[in-house]
């Protein structure tokens, strides 16, 4: 029997981590990954996979803030609302953001590019205000910063 | 006359990395015995904030008896403010790998984990690269010894030494009872050493130097040297290793762009300093030095008077709200109400007399909330609703 890709994903994600619980968080992050978010299909194929009740996985993703659960783009934006990030004009970023993109905080772009996000504090309060696009960091962030940055992953994804 | 003030840099943390081979094969060639009692005269204390004697902990660790023991460097930096514990890792991370592996020889553990926080992900790649050079050399010299990257998932209660273990184990990262302590039942039931980042670059400096080097350093019951994180409104941000017992007024001298109202020491959980008290106040562990003495994991906010201490708290409380794990009530629900109590004073919905209420709260928070996150609410609520009562309410 053929496999779809999510189960041929968590499959070699297991075989790669183990099938044992404490295998679950990397699994799962692995899965995020690839996919961006755990659908509930992709879930249900975890519990099967590795034998664990499904609702445990559900339980344990929703906890995490970066296991996303519902749809996101593919490039996740995550601006740091903490202290010194609004003190140092985190909403002026989060306007120029969503004045490019055209999406609120916990939207996605319709051609499923961008999603953007806020999230507490990323570290990098000595370089404030700061974000995360994916797993890369970028510090010290203006409006006009944000105009290239983002262009550049506009221009990468195309 | 103009005040004249001390702050002691010092430089141990970020030199010298190169003598990792060095360091390691002198110090397992001593008796673990020597070993600990080396630490527990250097008065060491853990350095992500809770200050327990980490001498100590690596002695109960090791005279617990189990098969499988654990080291667990503690990454998962979490706390509003802090960055230390990224720069070590980017910066110096064979020193933490070689403390890792002293403790294993001490502790009688084969296995450790480096516990890094989700935000973190980008250092990963670097780190593995330094594991895997690591392992070459302990493959090398015979010592049993290996250490792997636990990556988190952005939970800032991970960080409590029991709610990462859960998390390790693959489930919710919701804090354990204590006891059992994880010196006795910690990762997967084992005797578990858990340590901060800093905690573990600081043993590596007591095995090159000696303890009394780094006693020598800072004042009674708070030895040594402390990464601070210094943020906020100051002209010099960054990261800076001072010793520790210095008078925060000297601090601010040092670091404060003149305008300076109030000090958060240690973070959201930690302590709001008002401009009034910076005198009375010194950075370090128990023990009286000057007026009271505060601990830190490292993270300074400094705030001029162009800010709203209601927006202050207001955005603690958030934070909290958001990253309680809501297995506790007390937490659960007293993060929520904070939140909403002090905003409906604000607008007039409740009367200036509803924060009393609301302190009692916190008071209740800090005798029944399971864990540190719930207890220590309390600190910066009280700190800044005391001193700064006017802004909560007008």
């Amino acid at each position: 029997m053929l496999m779809d890709p999510v189960q041929s994903l968590v499959k070699g994600l297991a075989d790669k981590y183990g099938r044992t619980r404490e295998s679950l968080l990397p699994v799962m992050q692995g899965v995020v990954q690839q996919e961006k978010y755990l659908s509930e299909y992709s879930m249900v194929e975890i519990a099967r996979e590795m034998d664990i009740p499904a609702s445990d996985v559900y339980g344990t993703a929703t906890f995490y803030s970066f296991l996303e659960t519902q749809p996101a783009g593919k490039f996740i934006i995550r601006v740091c609302k903490t202290i010194t990030c609004a003190m140092k004009g985190k909403n002026q970023i989060l306007f120029s953001i969503q004045d490019m993109l055209k999406i609120k905080v916990g939207e996605t772009t319709p051609d499923n590019r961008f999603t953007l996000l806020e999230t507490n504090c990323l570290g990098w309060c000595h370089k404030a205000p700061a974000m995360l696009i994916n797993d890369e960091v970028y510090t010290d962030l203006t409006p006009e910063k944000i105009r290239e940055i983002l262009s550049g992953y506009i221009k990468k994804s195309i | 006359m103009a005040y004249s003030y001390q702050l002691k840099r010092v430089d141990f943390i970020f030199k010298n990395e190169n003598n990792w081979e060095k360091v390691l094969a002198t110090t397992i060639k001593k008796k673990p015995e020597d070993i600990i009692n080396e630490l527990i005269s250097s008065e060491l204390k853990g350095r992500g904030g809770a200050g327990f004697p980490t001498g100590l902990k690596w002695k109960l660790t090791a005279e617990a008896k189990a098969k499988n023991k654990y080291v667990i460097c503690n990454a998962d930096e979490g706390e509003p403010g802090t960055f230390k514990d990224r720069e070590i890792l980017s910066r110096v991370p064979y020193k933490v790998l070689t403390a890792m592996a002293v403790c294993g020889y001490v502790t009688g553990a084969k296995e450790g984990y480096i516990y890094l926080r989700g935000e973190y992900k980008f250092l990963e790649e670097e780190l593995n690269k330094a594991i895997e050079e690591f392992h070459y050399y302990c493959k090398e010299t015979n010592l049993d010894f290996k250490v792997k990257i636990f990556m988190g998932s952005g939970a800032y209660i991970c960080g409590e030494e029991t709610a990462l273990m859960e998390s390790m184990e693959g489930r919710r990262g919701e804090p354990r009872n204590k006891p059992p302590f994880p010196t006795q039942a910690g990762y997967m039931d084992g005797p578990t050493v858990i340590n901060n980042v800093e905690t573990l670059v600081h043993t590596f400096t007591i095995f090159e130097y000696g303890a009394k080097k780094f006693y020598d350093l800072g004042v009674q019951y708070s030895r040594g040297t402390k990464l601070f994180s210094v943020s906020g409104d100051t002209p010099k941000p960054g990261i800076y290793e001072l010793e520790l017992g210095m008078s925060l007024q000297d601090f601010v001298y040092e670091f404060g762009d003149g305008d300076t109202k109030a000090v958060q020491v240690g973070g959201a959980s930690g302590f709001l300093v008002p401009r009034k008290k910076f005198n009375d106040t010194a950075i370090g562990y128990q023990g009286k030095l000057v007026g009271i003495s505060l601990p830190t994991g490292g993270s300074m906010m400094l705030f001029n008077s162009s800010r709203s201490m209601f927006n202050v708290l207001d955005n603690y409380l958030e934070f909290f709200r958001e990253e309680s794990c809501g297995q506790c009530t007390p937490c659960r629900v007293g993060c929520q109400q904070l939140l909403l109590g002090i905003k409906a004073v604000k607008r007039g919905e409740k009367p200036a007399s509803y924060l009393e209420k609301l302190l009692r709260l916190t008071e209740t928070m800090q005798y029944t909330a399971k864990c540190g996150l719930g207890q220590s609410v309390a600190n910066s609520f009280s700190s800044i609703v005391e001193n700064f009562r006017e802004e909560m309410i007008y």
